[in-house]
């Protein structure tokens, strides 16, 4: 038998968060294929054959499955049952979305937001805002696991995997939610769960206008942006900026965190960082206890200061 | 429409839990549990649908042991009308419980099924869409607003570019997410009035469907530590150690 992973993507491009879920998933033992399902998925579908390690890439391309509903993927997936043994997807919104649904038609338990693989069927999993860490052995029929892409660094990508077409199934779709309009943040900053570094900001910057500090740091730095839940209520950030057990899981080799306290739910998005620097007017704050470096100080002093002696120094 | 409103007994999210020594899992003895924070948001919604009259009956429903009638009264006092409690003091994985709310649905028959999008315990941030599954029904997962259209819904959805915004036709299956409202506290007078409304309380067991966990939980362990670092003394100390990451050479 073999995997079959849903790849991510945006319809043009495909995410770096697929080759990530390719490396997580080899330590299963069995040959993967990638699903490039949506519309006008050519490239992404090309970008997916690079892939190391991948058996052959096959491409649904669909100008009916650009919004790509849960309704629709699930019953894609489900045409596909006899030819796998495990169906995987990264952890994004729309794996979360659609993968519990298909393990459902199949009357199976999926592992969710897997942060290790042992083997073709034990698991690791983060519980309690990433406070425990599970592993579970899955002897369901079929496994169906979705892949915390910060977990894992990405497969090469000089490998030249077949691509295949893929024919919509004739079974039909049952009612499904359809799509009206996106609201898409605008932002030209690399994606948040694969940047390598990332910039991030609290409730203690105010406003939306101070806001703009951190992306300016970010800016300088060519790093993504992020915010606690906190600022995004607040709306100084929009909400697929945010970091934590409920927003995104990052894995940055640096993460520069301003007026951030480090609430529980925010540290559950963050254990990925391989350094972190804090930056508080309060010594004691949670973050700056495991922060690898902490500078206390009032924010609206340090960040400018910071910002404009960074670009001086890389010359951005 | 009549909505039913599914509420989970967990952790209390602001608890610090610990996990224990003999890996056998999470040490809960002592610990405060509340009503899940995604599934206040649920309640929350429902109650306001029905405020601005979209709504003429919600049905509160939890699944869980004895001690889960609290969290029920919570969705009771916030304004459902009458609870179903569906007891058992077995693990429960989310796929069963999709099923044990999928009998309740065919007793039911609610034109719309609100779940919190995940538990804070567990965070599968399963059940909604299993449940979708289960029936059929068309879903939105992590809604941030909810509203009604025509005899359908309009939900917007927060998802990894930003939100989008999807209209569903009835019956559906709904998910909160966090921004989706800012759910009502509750005061003595409302919990003593909500310790009237009528409760159905049965076993789980009697609804004769296989709730067996399917996953089994070798062991859990506390996530790697983290060593605190040091103290930087000067913003032009910070600049050095940011630039020769930024510097793409060395990794910090």
């Amino acid at each position: 038998m073999a995997v079959a992973l849903l790849a991510e993507h945006d319809l043009s491009q495909l995410s770096e968060t697929t080759a990530r879920a390719v490396a997580a998933l080899g330590a299963v033992g069995l040959p993967v294929d990638i699903l490039v399902i949506g519309a006008n998925v050519g490239v992404a579908g090309g970008q997916a054959a690079a892939i190391e390690g991948v058996r052959k890439v096959r491409v649904l391309d669909d100008v009916a499955l650009e919004a790509r509903g849960a309704e629709a993927l699930a019953e894609i997936l489900l045409s596909l049952k006899d030819e796998y043994s495990h169906f995987a997807a990264i952890a994004g919104a729309i794996g979360k979305d659609v993968l519990p649904r298909f393990a459902a038609k199949l009357d199976v338990s999926p592992v969710t937001d897997v942060i290790a693989v042992h083997g073709p069927n034990r698991f690791d999993r983060p519980i309690y805002a990433g406070n425990a860490i599970e592993t579970v052995t899955c002897n369901e029929t079929k496994i169906v696991l979705t892949i915390r892409p910060s977990a894992f660094s990405p497969a090469r990508s000089d490998g030249s995997a077949p691509i295949e077409p893929l024919a919509t199934p004739a079974a039909s779709i049952a009612d499904a939610a359809e799509f009206l309009v996106a609201h898409r943040t605008s932002s030209d900053t690399p994606d948040l769960s694969t940047a390598r570094i990332v910039v991030a900001g609290g409730i203690a910057l105010g406003s939306v206008h101070h806001f703009e500090m951190i992306e300016n740091l970010a800016s300088v730095l060519g790093a993504a942006v992020g915010a606690t839940r906190a600022a995004v209520d607040a709306s100084y950030a929009p909400n697929d900026w945010q970091i934590g057990q409920t927003g995104k899981a990052i894995a940055p080799d640096l993460y520069i965190a301003i007026g951030i306290s480090g609430a529980l739910q925010h540290l559950a998005g963050i254990q990925g960082a391989r350094k972190i620097v804090a930056i508080n007017t309060d010594p004691d704050a949670p973050l700056m206890q495991i922060a690898d470096y902490r500078l206390v100080g009032d924010l609206f002093e340090v960040v400018p200061q910071l910002t404009a002696e960074l670009e001086k120094r890389l010359n951005r | 429409m009549k909505i039913l409103v599914a509420v989970k007994r967990v952790v209390d999210h602001t608890v610090r839990i610990r996990v224990r020594p003999d890996g056998s899992g999470v040490d809960t003895d002592n610990a405060k549990f509340s009503i899940n924070p995604f599934c206040k948001h649920a309640v929350e919604a429902a109650v306001q649908l029905a405020e601005h009259g979209h709504a003429d009956e919600v049905v509160a429903v939890t699944i869980g042991p004895a001690k889960a009638n609290d969290v029920l009264l919570v969705a009771l006092a916030m304004g459902a009308d009458r609870g179903i409690h569906l007891v058992t003091e077995e693990r429960t994985e989310p796929l069963a419980v999709a099923k044990l709310l999928k009998a309740v649905v065919e007793e039911e028959k609610p034109d719309l099924v609100l779940l919190g999008k995940q538990a804070v315990d567990d965070d599968a941030n399963q059940t909604g869409q299993m449940l979708a599954g289960l029936l059929d029904w068309p879903q939105a997962t992590f809604a941030s607003a909810i509203e009604v259209n025509g005899d359908g819904l309009k939900v917007t959805r927060e998802v990894d570019y930003g939100r989008a915004t999807y209209a569903l036709k009835t019956p559906a299956i709904v998910t909160a997410d966090l921004r989706l409202n800012e759910p009502r506290n509750t005061a003595l007078p409302q919990v003593m009035k909500a310790k009237k409304k009528p409760v159905d309380t049965r076993t789980a067991a009697e609804l004769g469907i296989d709730i067996a966990p399917r996953l089994m939980v070798e062991k859990v362990a506390p996530p790697p530590d983290r060593a605190g670092g040091q103290a930087v003394g000067s913003v032009s100390e910070l600049v050095d150690i940011i630039a020769e990451v930024a510097a793409g050479g060395e990794r910090a």
